[in-house]
């Protein structure tokens, strides 16, 4: 419906706008586009590029060694391990979670489902610092788990663990509401074609079923995993924060900020960003093929 | 005929496979998702009614409740502000550089709530890009209110313009052409045409700009210095409470959010049927 809305404007706009003009066509017979672009570039350069600008300004104005100095530094370069792997950890162990749970939803009817559904949203709505301290008290070695997992020698709070069963908890529904769409539209007929070809259910789901999933399963991973590159309130608690061991790359930007070095500060922050900014280009790459792909499918 | 195909793939998986796998993701959801926030209300009301009372009326708790209301209520009309202005340009025009401005309007959903502050640590801190000019002008941003509006603000723009755009691009602009083609005003069109059909898109755009400016805790953390009963926001205020060991205070505060949460994914629910009843 989109596309077709915006091909049919084009295609008027060609004829009524100046054919000179390649850079803004006329704005057909609705108002109000001037003023609602001006405004919108203008918040937007204010909030967003004028200060985002000053953290690569402040990093490129320190220099390139000072920034391979801070981010080569080793609690600088412990923390990013910390913080990929455990992202890394948590973004697989949701797709796997957030895969289970997105099927029980789309392909079963049960007492409870609808409420399950509205529930994988917690994570999405609770504050961060909420989810933070409440992670660490059930997972601590007197909270609720904590008192059962530690006799059989799993540590959980104040571990590398710790920081992935948080940052679980942010991505689940990250997961689930990239896949549940997809498995709400996949074909029956493909399925029921496999299987009165002779397929087993198994082989249903590993040939036809998880091929068209994967697209929406490696967005989902890709956004829990960026999601948790950055997360900050429900992992500080339940870090710990030991240096070498559990810091994790956020807070070590706080630690420079309170010591006024801004330019460290703004050096970690740059790899950050540049590391999340990949992850949702990717994510865009991802989408735009499975668009083609269904484009191309559906014509 | 959907249906009849429908049943027979549910029928697929033999009963015992399909009862475990529902189990399992029930139980998961329950231990992942749900239990966090049951442990926060069930440790708010530990040592019961009173002290749970108590700790969201002491002072700095009430100081800290009047500063997130504040911030929210700034920060939410702002961006509801821009999120109508963001929508109309993109979900009604075709320009060059309108994937840009889509882009643009997603870049706080990719960056660290921790980077967030420090952005505009470093444009107005002490030893910021305009440190010096606002220090001349006894002028404090950071670690001051502004400081916390600008991150909030920054953090939640996206939420009204996000919920927008895709509602608007799917209804299409015919009703509003018809309007402008009959003599309506600019004004006249947004008032009887606009609004009416983008309402419950609009309202849950709100309510989730003001669920995250309630409880955005990094972004804050950053830029407000910590000062108690001046900078401190709730989450802040939540964060203190647990690192001085004062557990179900914590908690007592933590809850208030939760209740902010629970009605959030409520009013989700509300909406969504609304919008699918008003939509046929």
């Amino acid at each position: 419906m989109t596309a077709g809305y915006s091909t049919r404007f084009t295609r008027r706009n060609s004829v009524a706008g100046s054919s000179k003009s390649t850079w803004f066509k006329r704005p057909g017979i609705l108002p109000g586009f001037w003023p609602a672009f001006s405004y919108s570039v203008l918040y937007l350069t204010l909030i967003v590029l004028i200060p985002l600008s000053a953290v690569f300004l402040k990093a490129a104005t320190a220099g390139w060694s000072k920034i391979w100095d801070t981010i080569s530094s080793p609690r600088v370069v412990a923390a990013y391990k910390v913080t990929f792997g455990a992202s890394f950890a948590a973004a697989v162990a949701s797709v796997v979670i957030g895969f289970l749970i997105a099927w029980a939803l789309t392909r079963y009817k049960f007492p409870g489902r609808a409420a399950m559904d509205a529930l994988v949203d917690i994570p999405f709505a609770l504050p961060t610092a909420v989810a933070g301290i409440s992670l660490t008290s059930i997972y601590a070695p007197n909270g609720w788990l904590g008192r059962y997992l530690e006799p059989l020698g799993i540590k959980v709070a104040f571990t590398p663990l710790g920081i992935t069963i948080a940052l679980i908890f942010i991505g689940l529904p990250f997961v689930v509401r990239s896949v549940q769409p997809v498995l709400e539209d996949a074909d029956h007929e493909i399925e029921e074609a496999a299987s009165s070809l002779g397929a087993s259910r198994w082989q249903v789901f590993r040939l036809v079923l998880l091929p068209a999933f994967r697209p929406a399963l490696l967005t989902g991973f890709a956004l829990a995993f960026a999601r948790g590159l950055g997360e900050y309130g429900s992992v500080v608690f339940i870090s710990g924060n030991l240096p070498m061991k559990t810091e994790i790359a956020p807070l070590l930007i706080i630690a420079k900020l309170e010591q006024y070095d801004y330019a460290g500060a703004a050096a970690i922050a740059v790899a950050m960003l540049l590391a999340s900014f990949l992850m949702l280009f990717g994510i865009n790459a991802i989408q735009g093929r499975s668009r083609r792909f269904m484009e191309t499918k559906l014509s | 005929m959907i249906t009849t195909s429908r049943t027979r793939v549910l029928r697929a998986e033999p009963t015992w496979l399909r009862r475990s796998l529902i189990g399992l993701a029930l139980g998961l959801t329950l231990l992942f998702i749900v239990l966090p926030l049951a442990a926060v209300f069930i440790q708010a009301f530990d040592k019961g009614w009173q002290v749970w009372q108590a700790a969201v009326t002491e002072e700095n708790a009430r100081s800290a409740i009047m500063l997130s209301l504040m911030v929210t209520g700034i920060s939410v009309p702002l961006n509801l502000f821009f999120g109508l202005t963001a929508a109309w340009t993109i979900a009604r025009f075709q320009f060059k550089g309108r994937n840009l401005l889509l882009t643009l309007i997603d870049i706080p959903f990719g960056v660290s709530p921790v980077v967030s502050g420090l952005i505009f640590v470093l444009v107005f801190g002490a030893q910021g890009w305009f440190g010096a000019w606002l220090a001349d002008r006894d002028v404090q941003i950071i670690f001051a209110v502004p400081g916390i509006v600008l991150a909030t603000v920054f953090v939640t723009f996206p939420f009204v313009a996000r919920e927008l755009i895709p509602l608007m691009q799917s209804q299409g602009s015919d009703e509003e052409e018809a309007a402008i083609v009959l003599g309506a005003t600019a004004w006249q069109m947004f008032r009887r045409v606009t609004l009416p059909n983008i309402k419950w898109g609009l309202l849950y755009g709100v309510v989730l700009c003001t669920a995250r400016a309630l409880g955005e805790f990094g972004a804050v953390s950053v830029v407000s210095g910590h000062i108690r009963g001046a900078t401190n926001t709730i989450p802040l205020h939540v964060e203190i409470l647990y690192n001085e060991y004062n557990y179900t205070a914590a908690f007592a505060v933590a809850s208030l959010l939760s209740v902010v949460a629970v009605v959030t994914l409520a009013l989700k629910k509300f909406l969504e049927w609304k919008t699918r009843e008003d939509n046929g």
